[in-house]
């Protein structure tokens, strides 16, 4: 029997070799290198070097400073993903009704997607400075007693505010397209059903946005986990206590700061495999509720 | 960077004629007005003679500079000096092999080396266990109190505290007066590590991690939980202010008169001297009467400069001028006048004195002072591993200390428990 094929051009290949070539380089060969890397104890220079099997997974893993910071991280990630989405839907659908001004709402509210990180960081830490920051002499002048410097409910409070105020713009972005993705037939059809705007958001606008909802949130949880990094590095350093490092943030601490390469490698394979099993979650059991 | 410092030798190589000139890479951590003293001493060096070339890098801080370093070493790419951090000696000098001892490198290049030529209290701390310097000592600075004249003063109290006995005295006194007492910007080392020095404790088994990598942390000891104890009802009572772990956020307060009195740097001095708008004094670090009658010398904190190892003899022999011109007394005056650290060299502290540098600014002189006070068995400072995060779980127990999270006895159980796990894993990773 002839099989029928279609010749092979070698185009489709080259098309994806930059994205191949990337990947490889960024991730799979660092990955490779920390996986190997994890398994050795070694001095910071590389010049003695053992095979020590699970023993820099069972020292840090084990440790409370670990345990600490993979505690906060699932507070603060949750928080963070939460909130970003919340306050974002809120700001989208309200200004989505706005008729007068429109634009200068969207691009106001849309402003804070240029902003870097750690610049964001270095706004916070210089408006929650306790010499000179407003937002700390404004909380204090409420008698709440706020000190993030040793507080750990309000240093975690500073670290979610400003990861929640430089995410908001970007997912309000998406959220704005989303809800001008509805066509207005059914939102009239809708309208002619029933009179109460918020069961129309519930049972209407709010499943069919589901699709942007489901990509924000597995980008949001991204930038929870790993993006923050620069948030937290200009603002708490990990303090009070240790009580706002996150698994990242320790991650850089023990290996660049440290010079502890097995403990941080080992640190990193588990943040992997656990933002890997994150995901395989995601896709596996909530995406089936959403309908494209 | 690399094809820059190429194109630099190459351009240098061209300018200079026909002999090619040796170049030194030096990475260093001196950002700011340091960085531009450094840029300084390079520039002299360079223009001093015609044979080698001072390439200064600036690598970030000390914890960026020496993560540099390692990368650096193990892809074979290493400068030939680096700048390392107290907290980072244990690491770079465990290592042996990353390193050529700056004593046998003068001792072969520069035909002598005499560690007598140190001053007593930066003798040591980069040096083995036999005193055999592996590191020379750059930026030496120890922890000094600072006091704003002005705010003393308006409190009636005429001088600073010598002990903290008498700061205890003194403290309502400033309270009243409107402001914090006190602040302090690095707790490791100057409420702990030379707390020790200080009051003649010992820090840690091992002669202080001198002899071996295989010790135990002491600082879970009963002067250290007094000290924090009272700390911490200076903190409650409003005597004793925290602006958080960073450096600058503690000098501010000082600099904007919150509180009256600061712990710091010598090494703060120049900069303290151009920030703030009052009189400002500068004295020993106050001791406890109660644990030592006679206070012993501080030790050194700031860094040292390593040569590192595999580069060619041609190279060893540049980095070995570059160091013996940077211990000269002229340079050394020069470091100290612009940067507030202090003198390495007996001949340098000598030649400040007969300039009547200290009769102009007798502040300046304090820091050396302080360092040459009598020394004690435990004054010559620490060797730990994994140093920097060790300190990182010190200042966890001291915030949650002053947050109430723990009891003094606990957090210190949990910072003993903690450090020592990390001693344990160090020592693992050096045999």
């Amino acid at each position: 029997m002839k099989r029928v094929q279609f010749e092979h051009s070698a185009i489709p290949y080259l098309f994806i070799a930059p994205q191949i070539i990337i990947i490889s380089i960024f991730f799979l060969w660092p990955s490779a290198q920390a996986i190997y890397q994890s398994f050795l104890l070694e001095d910071a220079f590389g010049l003695s070097s053992q095979f020590v099997w699970f023993k820099n997974y069972t020292d840090t893993i084990f440790s409370n400073a670990w345990l600490q910071a993979a505690g906060f991280t699932l507070i603060f990630s949750s928080l963070v993903t939460f909130l970003s989405l919340a306050l974002a839907l809120l700001l989208a659908v309200k200004a989505n009704e706005v008729i007068h001004g429109a634009s200068t709402y969207k691009t106001l509210l849309m402003w804070a997607y240029a902003i870097a990180p750690p610049v964001a960081g270095l706004m916070g830490n210089l408006m929650f400075n306790p010499i000179i920051g407003d937002l700390y002499n404004f909380m204090n002048l409420f008698g709440f007693d706020f000190d993030h410097k040793l507080d750990p409910v309000d240093a975690g409070f500073v670290v979610v505010l400003i990861s929640v105020w430089k995410q908001v713009s970007i997912n309000f972005i998406f959220f704005l397209a989303g809800l001008q993705g509805i066509p207005k037939s059914v939102q009239e059809a809708a309208k002619m059903d029933c009179n109460s705007s918020t069961r129309r958001f519930w049972t209407i606008t709010f499943p069919l946005l589901a699709p942007t909802t489901f990509f924000l949130m597995v980008i949001n949880i991204t930038y929870a986990f790993f993006e923050t990094f620069g948030i937290i590095d200009t603002t708490t350093q990990g303090a009070p206590g240790g009580a706002t490092n996150t698994l990242v943030y320790k991650v850089y601490q023990d290996g660049f700061r440290g010079a502890d390469i097995g403990g941080s490698s080992a640190q990193s394979v588990v943040l992997m495999i656990l933002v890997l099993a994150l995901t395989v979650i995601q896709f596996r059991y909530i995406e089936k509720k959403v309908h494209y | 960077m690399r094809t820059l410092t190429l194109l630099t030798a190459g351009i240098a190589t061209f300018a200079t004629g026909a002999w090619a000139q040796t170049e030194i890479q030096f990475w260093h951590a001196m950002g700011g007005r340091l960085g531009e003293v450094v840029e300084e001493v390079a520039e002299k060096y360079n223009a001093s003679q015609s044979d080698y070339v001072l390439v200064p890098t600036y690598k970030g801080g000390y914890e960026d500079t020496m993560t540099a370093g390692i990368a650096a070493f193990r892809a074979s790419q290493q400068p030939h000096l680096i700048q390392i951090f107290d907290a980072g000696a244990a690491t770079i000098i465990n290592a042996p092999g990353a390193t050529i001892p700056v004593a046998d490198l003068l001792e072969q290049y520069e035909g002598g080396f005499d560690a007598s030529d140190y001053i007593e209290g930066v003798r040591n701390f980069y040096a083995d266990s036999e005193g055999k310097m592996i590191g020379m000592p750059f930026n030496s600075s120890t922890p000094l109190l600072y006091y704003n004249k002005e705010i003393l003063a308006e409190a009636g109290i005429d001088a600073p505290p010598s002990t903290w006995e008498e700061f205890e005295a003194m403290a309502p006194a400033i309270k009243e007066a409107g402001y914090q007492a006190l602040a302090q910007s690095h707790s490791p080392w100057i409420f702990s590590e030379n707390f020790h020095s200080r009051h003649n404790l010992q820090l840690a088994t091992g002669n202080n991690g001198f002899d071996s990598t295989d010790v135990e942390i002491l600082y879970n000891n009963d002067a250290m939980k007094q000290h924090w104890t009272k700390v911490k009802e200076w903190l409650d009572a409003g005597y004793y202010g925290f602006y958080g772990r960073g450096w600058g956020d503690n000098q501010d307060a000082f600099v904007q008169k919150k509180v009256a009195m600061w712990l710091g740097s010598s090494g703060s001095f120049g900069g303290l001297k151009a920030s703030t708008d009052f009189e400002f004094g500068t004295t020993y670090l106050p001791y406890w009467e109660a644990i030592i009658d006679e206070p012993k010398a501080t030790f050194i904190g700031g860094a040292a400069l390593f040569a590192m190892a595999g580069k060619s003899d041609e190279e060893n022999a540049a980095t070995a001028d570059f160091l013996n011109y940077l211990a000269s007394p002229e340079v050394q005056y020069f470091w100290h006048r612009e940067t507030g650290y202090v003198p390495i060299t007996n001949a340098a502290y000598e030649l400040a004195k007969s300039d009547g540098y200290y009769e102009s600014t007798p502040d300046a002189e304090i820091g050396v002072l302080q360092l040459n006070q009598p020394a004690g068995e435990w004054t010559k400072g620490y060797r730990l591993g994994f140093y920097v995060q060790i300190r990182e779980v010190m200042y966890n127990a001291y915030e949650d200390i002053f947050s109430g999270t723990a009891t003094v006895d606990e957090a210190f159980a949990t910072m003993e428990e903690e450090a020592n796990a990390l001693l344990d894993r160090f020592n693992a990773t050096v045999n």
